[in-house]
């Protein structure tokens, strides 16, 4: 499978490939269902998260209303902390920063802590194409690299495979990039574990440039901070004698304070711990402890024009905790691949659409990837209405309208494929503003009611493929109620 | 009190049967009902597919009709949703778009009136015990509209324990989506059948006889996938059920 999302076709058909696949819906049901219980539990033992929740909220809605004034402060903190700042409009751009910087250590390779904004560049790739090979270090994602696969989860990228499939990837691939797995390699967590240490520790000795993302960034001191639960990550921020850290300009919060509320909700909403098992926090460069040189590169890739829609600029707020990912029935069952981004899932569905633009197949489709059950909104610690914007992007897809792009002011024009259904909204629209035409139709519906199949041909098979239809009663309601005064002259 | 009886366009139009039990059960209850002839959609399949302007002229209609009425009453979860949740936020973004308050002054009366059934008996007549008798084994599905978006919480479920000869079987899974959506059952047809599967599996696992919701759009769609499964299992509205009596049984 290629590593990039080129080309991918539109939700409903890569949905349709994933319903059919036993193991995926097999694997991807245990594995939600599993988190899902655990994070409510988690959630459930603390008697102010709806105050926890709130306050989330509006430390990120503050901050975004005055992000212009972070960005700066937290660039003279970094600076002033040792630290060197490097503004990345695109991706194009921060992958060409990040390869100069690794170019001019004279490295060949680097080690990468797991990161969403790296992914989102496609720096692996970029890299690769300079002659730099890039070591992913979390567990998961290297089953996911070793794998030649593309994440399918923003906490779990390989929630997608199970443990026999992850040792046979071990004992395949591993031998590819480094020390080999051992030859009686078992499919028991403690086996994959060992396996996967030995195979990293000896990149983490060699390593003398380490990459990663943050969770969060302190406007006021400089501070980065990592949230993770195996130590890799914190081998990458400390050993190497370079760190070069990619981060999306979203994730700044005011105040060291401000950690206080997110490293109570980031926890319990993905790996449902009530603390976080290793939390890294670095400001700038310290003398003969950790990284002798740190860059940060600040990118915005679409996020400022995401920030120019009133209603879409929530989508910033994420913590990227996966709780809507691990509650949602639609990712449940159509897999993270089918989102066609590295995020997947309720909130890729929002986000993709808004850093990419509507512009193809696959964006297009993603916000009517939901039935809007509301379970995600539910669950997202920082009370992001993601069916809110879902909607308000499928009336971008099928109006067009103001859009922001690249910093310009633009107007969308309504996306193809639409036109029927628009034509059939406008027609229903004119039935239901004149109750007349609407009680014709429904008596001819009626009268010819033997007429009616119980399966559709052409589009309409779209539901009775799976479903019989409803049978057309002898009279609709507002026939019976007239003719009976709401049942007063008897029921007949 | 004068209450209006919402039925929606699609119960209208499909299923009589759940308007005809409304009647009776509120009219049991010595509540005066009335069926406002020139009603029709509420505007959320325009609203939920992208096309929210198209749902504006619905929403002033609706307002219209049901603006001097004491409270509104509706059978579907997801039609209450509409007006009581996203009225004021149809409002609200016309205000965005600079067309002034004209659209949420028109839609505010009918507002917080606006009651889906369940809510409308346990809050307003404050009765739990409709003097039902309903002889079957039911399992109750919360659909996401009403469970999530109107907080409808136990009220169903407690409507549904005082109905004499009923027994009720907790459905596993309850919280999760039936997989119909409006549209979401059409242009994701695939996903939307699977989750749709799993909750009739889940329903069949209850050893009840009825599935049981307070709105028939999701049923129409259970309801078809238990048909096409050859399931035991029918779908009633939670209206039927609170109308059927010891003198007048409903099926």
């Amino acid at each position: 499978m290629s590593a990039t999302f080129v080309g991918m076709p539109a939700f409903p058909e890569a949905a349709r490939e994933a319903v059919r696949n036993p193991t995926l819906r097999g694997n991807l049901r245990h594995a939600t269902h599993t988190i899902r219980a655990k994070r409510a539990r988690a959630v459930g033992e603390l008697s102010d998260w709806a105050g926890l929740r709130e306050a989330g909220r509006r430390i990120k809605d503050h901050t975004l209303r005055h992000l212009d004034r972070y960005l700066e402060q937290l660039e003279e903190s970094v600076t002033a902390a040792g630290g060197t700042v490097h503004w990345a409009a695109d991706a194009e751009e921060a992958n060409r920063i990040v390869t100069e910087l690794v170019r001019a250590t004279g490295e060949s390779e680097v080690v990468k802590v797991k990161s969403m904004a790296t992914q989102e560049i496609e720096l692996n790739e970029a890299l690769a194409a300079a002659g730099i090979r890039a070591y992913e270090t979390d567990l998961a994602e290297l089953i996911v690299q070793l794998g030649k696969d593309r994440p399918s989860h923003i906490l779990v990228p390989a929630i997608h495979r199970n443990r026999g499939e992850i040792r046979d990837i071990f004992a395949r691939e591993m031998r590819e990039w480094g020390r080999p797995a051992p030859e009686d390699l078992t499919d028991t967590p403690a086996d994959l574990a060992e396996a996967a240490r030995l195979h990293l520790r000896e990149k983490f000795l060699r390593a003398k440039v380490g990459i990663s993302g943050a969770n969060f960034m302190v406007a006021e001191t400089g501070t980065l901070v990592v949230v993770e639960s195996e130590g890799n990550g914190r081998m990458c921020l400390t050993l190497p004698e370079t760190l070069i850290s990619v981060v999306g300009i979203e994730k700044i919060v005011p105040t060291w304070r401000d950690l206080e509320v997110f490293l109570q909700t980031l926890p319990r909403s993905s790996t449902a711990e009530r603390m976080n098992p290793y939390t890294s926090m670095w400001t700038g460069t310290t003398d003969e402890d950790g990284p002798r040189a740190f860059h940060l590169v600040l990118l915005d890739n679409g996020r400022t024009d995401t920030l120019a829609d009133t209603v879409g600029r929530q989508a910033l707020r994420c913590i990227r905790c996966s709780a809507c990912l691990n509650v949602c029935p639609v990712y449940e069952r159509a897999g993270g691949h089918a989102y066609g981004s590295v995020y997947p899932g309720p909130i890729g569905a929002i986000l993709s659409p808004q850093l990419r633009g509507t512009g193809s197949e696959i964006d297009a489709s993603l916000p009517y990837a939901s039935s809007l059950c509301g379970a995600c909104y539910e669950v997202c610690p920082v009370a992001i209405d993601i069916p809110e914007v879902l909607v308000h992007l499928r009336e971008r897809v099928v109006e067009g309208g103001p859009a922001v792009r690249r910093g310009n002011k633009v107007l969308l024009k309504p996306a193809k494929g639409h036109a029927a259904e628009r034509a059939a909204m406008r027609a229903a629209r004119w039935a239901f503003a004149h109750p007349g035409a609407l009680r014709a139709g429904q008596r001819l519906a009626s009268r010819t009611r033997r007429l009616h199949p119980r399966t559709l041909p052409g589009p309409g098979r779209a539901w009775s493929g799976a479903r019989d239809l409803p049978a057309v009663p002898p009279e609709p309601f507002r026939d019976w109620w007239q003719r009976t005064r709401g049942g007063k002259d008897g029921d007949r | 009190m004068r209450v209006a009886l919402f039925l929606t366009c699609v119960n209208d139009t499909l299923y009589p049967d759940t308007g005809r039990a409304v009647v009776k059960l509120l009219t049991r209850l010595g509540v005066d009902v009335d069926f406002p002839m020139d009603q029709t959609c509420c505007g959320q399949a325009h609203y939920n597919t992208g096309y929210r302007h198209e749902a504006e002229p619905l929403a002033r209609h609706f307002s219209d009709v049901f603006r001097d009425y004491e409270a509104i009453v509706t059978p579907s979860g997801s039609c209450g949703a509409m007006v009581r949740e996203l009225y004021p936020r149809l409002g609200e973004r016309a205000r965005a778009e600079g067309r002034g308050d004209g659209l949420a002054r028109a839609l505010a009366p009918v507002v917080p009136k606006t009651y889906e059934l369940t809510e409308f008996l346990v809050d307003v007549l404050g009765v739990t015990d409709v003097g039902a008798y309903y002889p079957h084994k039911v399992t109750y599905h919360p659909t996401c509209h009403g469970l999530r978006g109107l907080g409808l919480g136990d009220r169903p479920r407690r409507l549904l324990k005082a109905v004499q000869g009923l027994e009720l079987a907790e459905l596993p899974g309850a919280a999760e989506c039936c997989g119909f959506g409006g549209t979401f059952a059409v242009k994701n047809a695939a996903v939307s059948a699977a989750m749709g599967v799993d909750k009739v599996r889940d329903a069949e696992a209850t050893g009840a006889e009825v599935l049981c919701a307070a709105d028939n759009s999701c049923l129409m769609h259970i309801g078809g996938t238990m048909s096409r499964l050859g399931s035991g299992m029918r779908p009633v509205h939670i209206a039927e059920i609170l109308a059927s009596t010891e003198e007048e049984p409903a099926v």
